[in-house]
């Protein structure tokens, strides 16, 4: 039954959402507050039938009903409860309707708190979020039905992918589609916008917290999914270049710069046209991405559904929401009013020099992404391209990028002079200058790209510490420290933060490239071998069986630096999907991860057993996630609180009730 | 001449898009092997069981053209794609099997039910002369020629369009090639 239930809520919320499209712009065109409310009404009842599908379909999988064609095709009655709920989005029909749902709840919440936004703008919006879940609902509805029946019903579904029956997989996709979507308001604020022809700090006030909360999902869903890749694919690289990691990428650094560039326009009113055309290409890249997984235009591990009609529907429907976006960009902006004056060295130049280099970042993966498919359209050639074309491209503009972000917040608005940035940043320049010099000593010149990347994290954090000593008046006298320390605003906090956590993941990154090792080495059990300054044995090697598969499983003993402890590292099987995964060993340090990976049982009762030592590996993560807590900070600062302009307005409102 | 800047991203927009609906029309599931038209990796590879005494190696591929099947014993497609390799020993296609990562006693044993349709095999238990052919999964196919070099790669069961649309038609015209 349910299945029928949520093919219902479908149907419905998918006329909803034509309604939705066409009312609110009809009345904000007429000034008819009738039809505008229509567009709110329809917002609202669209995310509650969403969520009534999105429940029945989350049903079906939980009660094994293999009935639903999706269900039999992606669960198994051995798999765990969790992994069965989590396949619910594991599918491509499936991850489809979370892509709407999280769409929906969007649409709903701008409905509910956006009250008290100018009510045009408002319908607007909404207009342009309906038109979007119009069109992805009946992506949904007429190429990828999660609500197919099969008959006859088969005893016993095929499971999920076991490579995604993790706990690292349960989050990573809803976190992302948190980032792409949540970008979805920035676009359709960005198209009403337009059509209003009118933009300012109130409206960057509104988008900004949207694409904070975008931007901070898809900050931890990319860096989940990369330790995902680590733990998982057996071999402990972290980022492979792979298409659709890119398509994740790409919105993330244009979110970025987004998110920079709507600062500047709201404390100063500038870079508005350019921030209307980053909010655009934000969300078409995170359109781009989809169209990229689930066409079969590239060939990618993540790569599902393959299906060239949906790639054309997707297609065709960017074609439309880009490419009309993009024309009344052409034809609107340029009639805006354009922003305040700044001078080249200030902050609003510094941001603007970061967007740039954001923006040539995009570009150089976005080439890299889809040079294959031109190459193929225009000579037939089927080539693919590596690491190599990004070490290349991609580093050369992010090095200098990353040098710059210490600038950014120590300069001033509008205007300032080399000599005086220079003097508020002579600490952090020293210390890292310090860094370098000692960096190259220790490893010697060989390693100097490495050590100057050491001595690129410390000059990010350094500065970030300079930025908050700055603030609390360290250093100066008379300057009552406590008292600055206890006023200093959340958002201060947050730049500070989230730019030294890029310098913790740059740290890690340059770590891991210049000085991971690895050792293969064939094991037969009470074997013990030297690796990494510890001495890790073989200890048994064995079966073992879990809910749904076999594996054989080793365990080691490691010794030296600090307590001896135990590793285990499994080659598991699957019978019902036929696939063998490899679960490593990984023991967790600070200093590093040591990565164990058995192989293939070479004879019997030996294992081919690859070693590594992946120095501060954790940091990538953990840089990422700082920065992500950064972006709650500023989140969470009241002045970019959402409810806090609805509050003011509301109360302002109440008091004239009154009076 | 400010209006132009505000188009140049629509009209970049189009064109991508252009090179991505045009992009759409091609498959990149057709993998072409690095080593079409290039010589066989070398390898020299036992038989299933102790008794076999003859395994496979790459000096075999002369002479004629032949086909390399890739099987394993836990592979589900080659249960599939099995009858139709019986079917093409039947009409006298010469096809050498790779036992690829597999129990070389399992891969004996499922030979054994079900029958045998290779003339040659070679046991590979660990994959590492799958690693040279470049094989990224069981079932597949490479189509060898008889001066030994690779012509051909085939992902996937045989079935019986596969043949008839593509291997048979090349194998014919290899045929007349020698």
């Amino acid at each position: 039954m349910s299945a029928e239930i949520g093919q219902l809520a479908l149907i419905l919320a998918f006329m909803l959402g034509l309604i939705q499209g066409a009312a609110p712009l009809l009345g904000a065109h007429r000034g008819d507050s009738v039809l505008m409310s229509l567009g709110r009404a329809s917002a609202l009842l669209q995310m509650a039938f969403v969520v009534l599908a999105f429940g029945a379909l989350a049903t079906a999988y939980v009660t094994m009903d293999f009935s639903v064609e999706l269900v039999a095709r992606h669960s198994h009655s051995t798999q765990p409860l969790p992994y069965r709920f989590a396949a619910t989005w594991g599918s491509h029909e499936g991850s489809m309707l979370l892509w709407v749902l999280i769409l929906a709840l969007h649409g709903g919440a701008i409905a509910f708190f956006g009250r008290t936004l100018r009510e045009t703008l408002q319908a607007r919006v909404l207009a342009v979020q309906g038109m979007l879940s119009a069109a992805f609902l009946g992506f949904c509805l007429f190429t990828s039905n999660p609500f197919s029946r099969l008959s006859p019903i088969p005893l016993d579904g095929t499971e999920l992918n076991p490579l995604l029956q993790d706990p690292g997989l349960v989050m990573h996709p809803p976190l992302l589609y948190l980032g792409y979507v949540g970008f979805s308001v920035a676009f359709s604020f960005a198209v009403a916008a337009l059509i209003e022809g009118r933009v300012d700090a109130a409206w960057a006030r509104w988008v900004r917290p949207w694409v904070l909360s975008a931007w901070i999902s898809l900050t931890v869903g990319i860096a989940l999914g990369s330790w995902w890749a680590y733990y998982e694919l057996g071999w402990g690289g972290w980022w492979f270049w792979d298409p659709v990691e890119n398509a994740s990428l790409m919105p993330w650094l244009m979110g970025t710069a987004l998110l920079h560039s709507a600062l500047v326009l709201e404390k100063r009113g500038a870079l508005i046209s350019w921030t209307i055309l980053l909010a655009i290409l934000t969300f078409s890249l995170s359109m781009i991405g989809t169209f990229l997984v689930r066409s079969g235009v590239l060939t990618s591990v993540h790569a599902f559904a393959v299906d060239p009609e949906r790639g054309a529907y997707i297609l065709v429907f960017i074609l439309i929401a880009t490419g009309s976006a993009l024309g009344l960009y052409a034809w609107r902006a340029p009639a805006m009013r354009t922003g305040a004056l700044f001078s080249p060295l200030s902050r609003e130049a510094g941001i603007t020099l970061n967007n740039l280099f954001l923006l040539a970042a995009t570009a150089t993966v976005f080439l890299g992404t889809f040079y294959p498919v031109f190459i193929d359209v225009l000579s037939g050639d089927k080539i693919s391209v590596g690491p190599p074309y990004y070490a290349l491209t991609f580093a050369p503009l992010f090095v200098p990028l990353l040098a710059l972000v210490a600038f950014g917040p120590m300069l001033n608005w509008k205007r300032d002079t080399v000599r005086a940035v220079l003097t508020r940043l002579r600490w952090p320049i020293i210390v890292t200058a310090v860094a370098a010099v000692i960096g190259v000593v220790v490893f010697g010149i060989a390693d100097v790209g490495a050590a100057l990347g050491i001595a690129l994290g410390v000059w990010l954090i350094a500065a970030a510490f300079m930025l908050l000593a700055r603030r609390w008046g360290i250093g100066r006298k008379g300057a009552e420290t406590g008292r600055l320390i206890r006023t200093t605003p959340l958002a201060f906090w947050a730049v500070a933060v989230a730019h030294a956590g890029l310098g913790v993941t740059t740290i890690g990154v340059t770590a891991i490239t210049a000085w991971t090792d690895s050792e293969v080495v064939t094991m037969v059990p009470g074997q013990t071998v030297e690796f990494a300054g510890r001495r890790i044995t073989l200890d048994a090697l064995g079966p073992a069986t879990g809910p749904n598969y076999r594996a054989d499983q080793a365990r080691f003993r490691v010794e030296g630096r600090g307590q001896p402890f135990l590793m285990l590292s499994e080659k598991r099987f699957y019978p019902s999907s036929q696939t063998q995964t490899t679960e490593a060993g990984i023991r967790g340090e600070a200093m590093g991860n040591l990565y164990i990976s058995v192989g293939e049982s070479a004879t019997l009762g030996a294992a081919t057993v690859r070693l590594w030592w992946h120095p501060l590996v954790g940091w990538i993560w953990g840089g990422a996630l700082i920065m992500a807590l950064g972006g709650v900070l500023s989140l969470s600062d009241r002045r970019t609180r959402l409810a806090m302009p609805a509050r003011k307005a509301a109360q302002a409102r109440a008091a004239e009730a009154a009076a | 001449m400010r209006r132009l800047a505000f188009i140049i991203p629509v009209v970049l927009f189009l064109m991508v898009a252009a090179a991505l609906g045009l992009g759409l029309r091609r498959d990149p599931s057709i993998l072409p092997s690095m080593l079409i038209d290039r010589p066989i990796p070398t390898f020299d590879l036992p038989g299933l069981t102790p008794e076999d005494t003859v395994g496979l190696a790459s000096s075999d591929f002369t002479g004629k053209p032949v086909l390399l099947n890739v099987f394993a014993s836990w592979c589900v497609a080659c249960v599939i794609e099995h009858p139709m390799l019986l079917r093409l020993q039947a009409q006298g296609v010469t096809i050498h099997g790779l036992d690829w990562k597999d129990e070389p006693a399992a891969g004996a044993e499922w030979l054994a039910q079900r029958g045998n349709p290779y003339t040659l095999i070679g046991s590979d238990p660990r994959g590492r002369t799958g690693i040279d052919f470049g094989v990224t999964g069981a079932p597949e196919t490479f189509v060898i020629d008889g001066h030994g070099r690779v012509r051909y790669r085939h992902v996937g069961p045989i079935t019986p369009e596969v043949w008839t649309e593509i291997l048979q038609p090349m194998m014919d015209r290899l045929e007349t090639e020698t």
